[in-house]
């Protein structure tokens, strides 16, 4: 018997023992049911049952053809506002936030864990917690106000405070997130960098524009891919506080919900449409992606750059 | 001079950061005070501390709503779905970072595949094999599609960490005659701990904060978790308020537990996942 015979084929069984559970669940859950997705864009459906290759009707119906169109397009213009006003908003405090905590003052690790306590609950509980806190009437915030003399108005219920509404709740879920990454980013500055920068005369203001922000560029490149995945697969926050629908009107309808709507049929009614979702679902996907790529190539440039 | 300005400017911050804080917990406690009032009371002083504690609304939701079961319900998918992960991704990463074999390469890039993946996507071709695969309104299935989420970063984590152990170990292990399982369980292993814990933490949060995969593939009662029992209650006493932040509070009350207990680790493997 050659021992190096036996030896191979041992590992060989060996090694396919300790790869075949991770691949089979691999390609039985992610790698097929996104090739799938692909496929069945082109199809029409009878409930589960693809029936029939339509080419490419169900991307120009939902691209192009009443009343999908006018739904994507608003749908899509708000996960922009939303990455927008998160970009802004969450995640500039966020950067303001790591660079006071950088400073060491006292009670900054108690910070930390603070700010981070949301992150660690599930949209679900906080969705529901604001609803209750923008009541008009009951709601913590708009009692708050009336001590102040101010009437506010029903935050979820007027569509010209919905999205912003909703946002803000977004940013106190996650802003702990963004802050502690880039808190990670410039704590890996060398304090002989800040040091001589500060001998220099440097001010706050300076040090964050001209040191510290080129220096944690690997940070921000994390927290801009992440906000933007982030923000077009908002899904949970809006259908807990406004429904399947994006109330009040559609103005906080967003892709992740019309998407859902679309494949499973909506609070009205219950037709699933999963030809039209799966167009959905590919163009949502390839936006994404694609963007996602550009961006992290343009950010990751400029990290060596800097 | 300069010295008292820079005193001035940190006192400036450090009461910045304190309202920040209240910004951030004050919410919290409030919904943890307003589960020890009566809905009238919440209404009429939702600023005051309760005026005579009761318990009526936290009995009220474990007594009478299915609470306790969507627990159970989320302590077992989170279980069994973070376990499969750190087994599966173990025993893939260990063959990826230990053996050279002729497909590593693409075995490995194979996994990461899925690590920027929005799984949300794939959701109807997921619904019909499930159908097919009668696992629609099942918990095992919900633990496979888990698994599946998890198994890219775990496997990228892993491989990175099984690689930095030096090779003379196994090699001690060899000569002695020990066979590939053993040098596996009883030396290289033990030594993967904190990445498996990191792997471990990563996971677990997003697994039981999960609300989109039950949402569409659980219908019973007897089989939602947590998140989504959560929605059943807060539909159904949408006028006790009392009872709702009760249940709010019960809720978040596990997961900010084990936070407290561990919050290093919670933020290092929570951020470490993103900053790889």
């Amino acid at each position: 018997m050659s021992g190096a015979g036996g030896r191979a084929r041992t590992s060989r069984l060996w090694l396919a023992f300790l790869l075949a559970p991770g691949l089979v669940v691999m390609t039985m859950f992610v790698v097929w049911p996104l090739l799938s997705a692909f496929r069945y864009a082109f199809y029409g459906f009878h409930g589960l049952v693809p029936a029939g290759f339509v080419g490419l009707a169900n991307f120009r119906d939902v691209l192009f053809a009443a009343p999908f169109s006018a739904m994507t397009l608003r749908a899509f213009e708000h996960n922009l506002i939303v990455f927008a006003a998160l970009m802004a908003g969450q995640n500039g405090l966020a950067y303001l936030i790591a660079f006071a905590l950088l400073k060491t003052l006292p009670g900054h690790r108690l910070h930390q864990v603070i700010i981070f306590l949301p992150v660690v609950l599930s949209a679900v509980i906080v969705g529901f917690l604001w609803q209750l806190f923008l009541n008009p009437l009951f709601g913590l915030v708009n009692q708050a106000l009336l001590l102040a003399g101010i009437q506010g108005p029903p935050w979820l219920g007027d569509s010209t405070t919905a999205l912003g509404s909703l946002i803000f709740t977004n940013a106190w879920h996650w802003i702990g997130f963004p802050a502690l990454i880039f808190l990670a980013g410039m704590q890996r500055i060398s304090r002989e960098t800040l040091e001589a920068a500060r001998l220099d005369g440097a001010n706050d203001r300076a040090l964050l524009r001209r040191i510290i922000w080129p220096l944690v560029a690997p940070s921000t490149t994390i927290v801009v891919v992440l906000t933007f995945i982030g923000s077009f697969n908002w899904f949970e926050l809006p259908y807990i506080m406004t429904g399947l629908n994006g109330d009040p009107g559609g103005a906080t309808d967003v892709l992740g919900l019309y998407f859902y709507r679309t494949a499973f049929g909506g609070v009205s009614s219950g037709l699933q449409d999963f030809g039209h979702g799966s167009a959905l679902a590919v163009l949502m996907f390839l936006f994404i992606a694609s963007v996602s790529a550009i961006v992290l190539r343009v950010l990751r440039r400029r990290e060596i750059e800097a | 001079m300069a010295e008292r300005g820079e005193r001035a400017k940190n006192a400036l911050i450090q009461l910045l950061l304190a309202a920040n804080a209240v910004v951030m917990l004050y919410p919290l406690l409030v919904m943890l005070l307003s589960a020890f009032k009566s809905n009238g009371e919440i209404f009429a002083n939702p600023f005051a501390l309760p005026a005579a504690p009761n318990l009526d609304n936290l009995r009220h939701i474990w007594g009478e709503t299915n609470f306790v079961g969507y627990l159970a319900n989320s302590l077992m998918v989170t279980t069994a779905s973070v376990g499969g992960i750190v087994v599966f991704a173990t025993m893939a990463a260990y063959a990826l970072a230990r053996y050279p074999f002729r497909f590593s390469a693409a075995v490995f890039l194979f996994f990461l595949s899925g690590l920027m993946v929005p799984l949300k996507l794939a959701i109807i071709p997921l619904f019909i094999e499930f159908d097919v695969l009668h696992l629609v309104d099942t918990r095992l299935g919900l633990v496979l599609i888990y698994i599946a989420m998890g198994l890219p970063s775990a496997v990228f984590i892993m491989t990175g960490f099984l690689r930095t152990l030096p090779g003379e170990l196994e090699e001690s292990g060899r000569i002695e005659g020990a066979s590939e399982a053993r040098i596996m369980l009883s030396i290289m292993l033990p030594l993967a701990r904190p990445a498996m814990i990191i792997a471990a933490i990563q996971n677990a949060v997003p697994i039981w904060n999960d609300f989109f995969f039950p949402l569409v593939f659980i219908t019973s009662d007897a089989r939602k978790t947590l998140p989504q029992g959560l929605t059943v209650f807060m539909g159904e006493y949408n006028t006790d308020w009392g009872v709702l932040f009760a249940g709010l509070t019960l809720s978040a009350l596990p997961i900010t537990l084990v936070y407290i207990a561990l919050s290093r680790q919670f933020i290092a493997g929570m951020t470490q996942g993103a900053v790889k």
